[in-house]
């Protein structure tokens, strides 16, 4: 790989650009894997390129069906934040954006971190008390966060409308360090760096079928669109589809797969340098590098596939945004978007072994795990590469839910992002 | 936007008239069973790509509960039936295996 620096873009401008090589390769599928990885999304991407990187196993395929980043992870609103409720969410988020502060000069790729700070708004007495209570809950973990007033929201964000009489904002969880990234370069950078490790990255490569040695045998590979390819061990990572191949290797998952929206205003002069998260009504703004308005919504109610949402989501989301900034309501909305979201009952991800031998899942990070990707990633790896749970992943372990061990962040702000 | 006929009222209604109540016809299982029922019964979903069973309150309406066979890719709905069966009746069957031939269940 020829490392990406200022130099390097001299060099090129002096040559009319004819020497920048493919940031990653493109190879035909090899016959065995020591590993192989379903879903070229961030946390399948970063799975890869940290079994290469700190586990030095680097006979690896990340399989993806489509283009690299084309789920979850080119749809999402890049909001990165470690302010969880609980200690074990916390150590994952934590570790994750602690790992993108660097990311960029670590994967030699500029995935434009900017941790701008990410302000929570407290907009009912209920959540102002829970969110006191996750700064708390932060403060005893070693998440820098703080409760601010209301002026002191306003001064940070001027174009925020405290006065209600619908929304008003009480408070806010004030997070400096949390911020976003841009997601595509996510993807791309961890490919990047993944391939120049010997990863192979396949490009339409859909898996259609997960074999065993025999009924209730161990993994011994995977049918795909570009043929059978065997494999020691077998890792899915693949968000909203993970009940498609759960159900592929036979078993169930306490997941269930809805759309969630995105859209995008028309570009506008700066006038928001912080991320807004509004709970109470699904509303998340930032303005992106364009000058575009980048708002999230809340998810639909039932399961579906479409990469679409319903149309009431996004007004909802919008009307309220609309009272709590003024400033927006004339705005023109370029593009909407859904992403197909992998839920789970208390709201946090599924990391570890699953019911079949040799096959490992990384799943569930449902509206918010676009912040996680770095930290999962690494311990995703360190699971795979060890055969258990590292530290981090193991509260994640999907037999949480049959020992009634759940680590509920959906008690905490309702939402994830 | 999705829109069910409630077979209950028989009104036609856009789906913010109604409440999702998620996968139907799950077997219930209570004080008694092993750890692998439980589990299943409260906490593994089929979460199918494709042909779905749903239950539905028609919530701003009669308030009645009804079940959906429904096409989680397409949004195409099969019918609409009673809540009070534990599977989906034949006609429902039916009129799925016409639209998706090679249908299994
Ligand atoms: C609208 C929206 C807004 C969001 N906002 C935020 C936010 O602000 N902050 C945040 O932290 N998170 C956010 N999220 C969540 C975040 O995007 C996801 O949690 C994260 O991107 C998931 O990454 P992933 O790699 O697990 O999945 P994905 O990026 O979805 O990757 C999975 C890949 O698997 C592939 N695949 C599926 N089936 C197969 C198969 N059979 N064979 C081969 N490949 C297959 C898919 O094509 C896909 O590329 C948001 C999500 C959405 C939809
Ligand atoms: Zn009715």
């Amino acid at each position: 790989m020829r490392r990406y620096s200022a130099f390097a873009v001299a060099r090129e401008a002096a040559r009319f650009h004819s020497g920048w090589e493919r940031a990653w390769g493109n190879p035909e599928p090899k016959r065995h894997y020591e590993v192989i990885v379903i879903g070229g999304g961030g946390h399948g991407l970063a799975t890869a390129y940290y079994l290469a990187k700190n586990h030095g196993i680097t006979n690896v395929a990340v399989l993806e069906k489509g283009w690299l980043g084309g789920g979850n992870t080119g749809r999402n609103t890049t909001i990165i934040r470690s302010n969880y409720l609980q200690d074990a969410s916390a150590s994952i988020y934590e570790l994750s954006r602690g790992l993108y502060e660097d990311l960029s000069q670590q994967l030699n790729f500029n995935i434009m971190f900017s941790p701008r700070g990410v302000m929570m708004l407290c907009q009912t007495e209920h959540e102002f008390r829970a969110m006191q209570r996750t700064a708390h809950a932060n403060r005893l973990a070693g998440i820098k966060t703080e409760m601010v007033t209301p002026h002191k929201v306003k001064e940070i964000c001027p174009i925020l409308n405290i006065d209600g009489p619908r929304y008003p904002v009480l408070g806010g969880l004030w997070q400096p360090r949390g911020g976003t990234a841009r997601h595509d370069a996510v993807a791309w950078g961890y490919a990047r760096a993944a391939s120049a490790l010997g990863v192979d990255i396949i490009q339409k490569c859909e898996v259609t079928a997960i074999d065993r040695y025999g009924p209730g045998g161990r993994v011994s590979g995977v049918q795909t669109s570009k043929g059978a390819i065997t494999c020691d061990k077998l890792c899915i990572v693949v968000a909203g589809h993970s009940g498609v191949l759960a159900e592929m290797a036979g078993f169930r998952l306490p997941i269930e797969s809805m759309p969630l929206q995105a859209l995008v205003s028309e570009p506008i002069k700066p006038c928001m340098d912080i991320v807004v998260m509004a709970n109470t009504v699904h509303g998340y703004m930032s303005q992106s590098d364009k000058g575009e308005m980048v708002i999230g919504g809340g998810t639909d109610g039932y399961n579906a596939y479409t990469q679409r949402g319903s149309f009431q989501h996004i007004e909802e989301t919008v009307r309220a945004l609309c009272e709590t900034f003024p400033i927006i309501s004339r705005l023109k909305m370029l593009r909407q978007w859904g992403g197909i979201v992998d839920m789970t009952g208390d709201r946090s991800p599924i990391i570890g072994k699953t019911p079949v031998e040799g096959i490992f899942i990384n799943c569930g990070w449902g509206t918010g795990g676009f912040k996680a990707i770095p930290g999962s990633g690494w311990c995703t790896a360190a699971t795979v590469a060890k055969g258990t749970p590292d530290e981090v992943a193991g509260p994640f372990g999907i037999d949480r839910f049959r020992a009634g061990r759940m680590i509920d962040e959906s008690v905490a702000a309702a939402v994830a992002h | 936007m999705l829109i069910l006929t409630c077979p209950c009222c028989g009104a036609e209604c856009a789906e913010t008239e109604l409440a999702p109540g998620g996968e139907a016809h799950l077997k219930r299982f209570g004080p008694g069973s092993g750890d692998d029922e439980f589990t299943g019964y409260l906490f593994e979903r089929k979460n199918p790509k494709g042909v779905h069973f749903e239950r539905w309150r028609h919530a701003f309406g009669c308030g009645k509960w009804f079940h959906a066979a429904r096409c989680t890719v397409t949004l195409e709905v099969f019918g609409t039936y009673t809540a009070q069966v534990s599977e989906p009746p034949q006609d429902i069957l039916d009129a799925i295996r016409a639209r998706r031939p090679g249908w299994e269940g």
